[in-house]
């Protein structure tokens, strides 16, 4: 893609609206969000969107170019429609995660941040994904499958690489990586429906319910309890 | 066997009860549940007298250090003259720790009610909550119940006809764990690498564009409104005395039901097993975070300390993110470190040498002990390298790398001696060990 194909309108319109987020003055804050913007636009961030970036901010492409650089979700290289996150940290991994991993590396014949040559899947292992009562968890463009094993594993590949998209047990259907950017930058799922989509499972809900179940709540909750005041006489 | 009355009794449903109602992130639904009355009595009452209720409830942070809020909050200098930021850090990474994405899951709005009603209290116009950006799922849901909560009037200019105005930014990170630390946080959210800045000044009188601000784990905002609308006495009678409230306490490894438990401050491990129906069978208790990785592991002999700040930090680690990862018997703890360390090698912001240099060295000596290769002054040299990490490095990402290390080693020096000698066969092959992640 060119600069010009690039710098529409449109794009110049979403950079503004992204600026107006800091105070005046503050604008360099909307880095991170045009960065995602970008990628979610040109699939990585190129020589060009580091360009958009800087014009949009005032600032030098060498300055964007050293934060790009030190957050991995922003890629250098063209990434596959859909990214499959296996969580390898301590306790995924122990619990079956490395070997889920190793399973879909096999299948696919990538490694980590390598695509497969149809360019369907980008496989990475993640670090821990804030989802430890699911484990062993892995993502799809950022939406989870709880308890994955080897087998669930490479069902969930084989259905993304068969073009299907296999509903996940928390979050919305998988985006791709180009609709997850412009959420990334800070917008709304348009998709209808897809906030009310799948949002929790039961590890989540296990003290709440064991708790409801048994009657158990905190007693005394008064609403009306009054706030002390030491202003009076002011 | 399902939990004794006295264990069931230790739950402490409250930020977590609304997550049981599916709707509970819409705002009508909100509404119906109590939502947004602690806003408006707050708005009812001085914003000084705000910020004493919070000091008085004794309500400590929930992000890992366990700061008194209050405190926090009344460290903004007031009447000076310059703009005043509220920071929440939604930026959960440190590994096991799983509460703070459920509950922007399930109950965001509770969330955005803590920030409005901590901006009236420090006087802030602005907050943003810097969510980890893999969390696509739970950004989603709180962008929803943002736009909901400036639809309503709840959020903007003139909230509830008041005068107050608060604009909320919901900014999604972009992988990087160390952005979790305060203030690497705010560089990130300005705009730059996430590095740490060095304090003092700390973000309180310097923070968001070197000005006051508070920086807040999303547990400890959320917290606000039922403090507000219980009040003190309501909440103290929750944990203990220097470890008031409820904290949500996330299970997961080798248990038959993982998953988050809110309960009274200073429950045991023991108990917690017990509501969480016991290790899966076959399993044995062998070592367990009390707070997320950055905290020394404890063991079975640790399983009747009160998981509260203090008696935690009394038995030499530390309550953290109460994020208990559960390994058994049939988990290595040699590996479990040599994992956490690749971890903080990974995640290493690269700033200061004690760090970047101690993390890519402990990961080499890690491996080669697993390989079978390792020889006994391994272990000192990795106690050595601890020893130039902890109290040096320039943030706690740092100091927190150790405490797996120096932990393991002081609990299962003879699985280590183990590999070296031989006793046991190596975990990971020589030959892998070139261009092994
Ligand atoms: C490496 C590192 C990562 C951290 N990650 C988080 C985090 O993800 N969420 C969080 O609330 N605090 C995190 N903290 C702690 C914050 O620096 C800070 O203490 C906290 O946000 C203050 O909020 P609180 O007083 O409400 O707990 C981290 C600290 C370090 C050193
Ligand atoms: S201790 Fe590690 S993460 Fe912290 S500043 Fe130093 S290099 Fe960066
Ligand atoms: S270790 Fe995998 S989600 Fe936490």
């Amino acid at each position: 893609m060119s600069y010009e194909e690039l710098d529409t309108e449109e794009l110049r319109t979403r950079a503004a609206e992204i600026r107006a987020r800091f105070p005046e003055g503050r604008e360099r804050s909307a880095l991170l969000p045009l960065l995602h913007l970008v990628q979610s636009v040109e699939g990585k961030v190129t020589p060009n969107g580091v360009r958009f970036c800087a014009e949009q901010l005032g600032i030098t492409r060498a300055q964007v170019g050293a934060v790009a650089t030190f957050y991995t979700m922003y890629k250098r290289r063209t990434g596959g429609k859909h990214l499959v996150s296996v969580c390898t940290n301590t306790l995924c991994g122990m619990m079956g995660g490395d070997k889920t991993y190793k399973a879909l590396s096999e299948h696919l014949g990538v490694g980590h941040e390598e695509t497969t040559e149809d360019g369907s899947i980008t496989l990475e292992h993640a670090e821990c994904l804030a989802a430890c009562d699911y484990a062993p968890v892995l993502t799809v463009d950022y939406e989870f499958y709880n308890n994955v094993d080897e087998e669930k594993g490479l069902e969930i590949v084989k259905r993304l690489q068969a073009g299907e998209i296999p509903m996940p047990d928390r979050g919305a259907t998988p985006a791709g990586l180009a609709g997850i950017g412009e959420q990334l930058a800070g917008y709304g799922d348009g998709r209808p429906g897809a906030v009310a989509e799948n949002a929790t499972g039961e590890p989540t809900l296990r003290g709440a319910r064991l708790a409801a179940d048994h009657g158990i709540s905190v007693p005394g909750f008064d609403p009306n309890t009054p706030i002390p005041s030491k202003q009076e006489g002011k | 066997m399902s939990p004794s009355q006295d264990v069931l009794n230790k739950l402490t449903p409250v930020l977590t009860k609304r997550w049981l109602s599916p709707d509970a992130w819409r705002i009508n639904t909100y509404e119906k549940l109590d939502g947004y009355q602690g806003l408006k009595k707050a708005l009812k009452a001085h914003p000084d007298d705000l910020i004493q209720l919070v000091k008085d409830s004794g309500l400590r942070g929930r992000g890992g250090a366990g700061f008194p809020t209050g405190l926090k909050w009344s460290f903004i200098p007031q009447n000076d003259g310059k703009p005043h930021y509220l920071v929440v850090n939604a930026d959960e990474g440190e590994p096991g720790t799983c509460k703070d994405l459920p509950l922007m899951m399930n109950d965001p709005h509770s969330l955005i009610e803590g920030v409005i009603i901590t901006c009236y209290a420090i006087r802030a116009e602005r907050a943003y909550i810097y969510i980890r950006g893999e969390a696509v799922h739970a950004a989603r849901r709180l962008r929803n119940a943002v736009a909901e909560a400036y639809a309503r009037g709840y959020l903007g200019r003139n909230i509830l006809g008041t005068g107050l105005n608060v604009e909320l930014v919901v900014h999604s990170g972009a992988g990087a764990y160390i952005c979790g630390e305060e203030t690497a946080l705010l560089d990130s959210l300005e705009g730059f690498r996430g590095q740490p800045r060095l304090k003092p000044p700390f973000p309180a009188t310097h923070g968001l564009y070197s000005s006051p601000t508070v920086v807040n784990n999303v547990g400890t905002i959320a917290s606000v409104p039922y403090i507000v609308l219980g009040g003190v006495d309501w909440w103290r009678q929750m944990g203990t005395e220097k470890s008031s409230g409820p904290m949500i306490y996330s299970l997961s490894g080798r248990v038959v039901n993982p998953g988050q438990y809110e309960c009274t401050m200073g429950i045991t491990l023991r108990e917690l097993l017990e509501l969480a129906g016991g290790m899966q069978p076959g399993h044995e208790l062998k070592f367990w975070t009390p707070g997320g990785s950055s905290t020394p592991m404890f063991t079975a002999e640790h399983l009747d300390v009160p998981l509260d700040f203090d008696s935690v930090a009394a038995q030499g680690s530390m309550l953290g993110t109460t994020a208990t990862q559960i390994f058994s018997d049939q988990d290595c703890p040699v590996y479990a470190t040599y994992r956490w360390i690749e971890f903080y090698a990974h995640e290493s912001c690269g700033k200061c040498t004690p760090c970047r240099e101690g993390n890519y060295w402990m990961v080499r000596i890690l491996r080669r002990i697993l390989s079978g290769q390792g020889t006994h002054d391994d272990l000192d040299t990795l106690l050595d390298a601890c020893d130039n990490l902890l109290g040096r490095s320039f943030c706690a990402l740092g100091d927190g790398a150790t405490s797996p290390v120096t932990s393991s080693i002081k609990y299962f020096k003879q699985d280590y001696l183990d590999y070296i000698e031989g006793r046991t066969k190596p975990l990971l092959d020589a030959r892998e060990l070139v261009g092994a992640h």
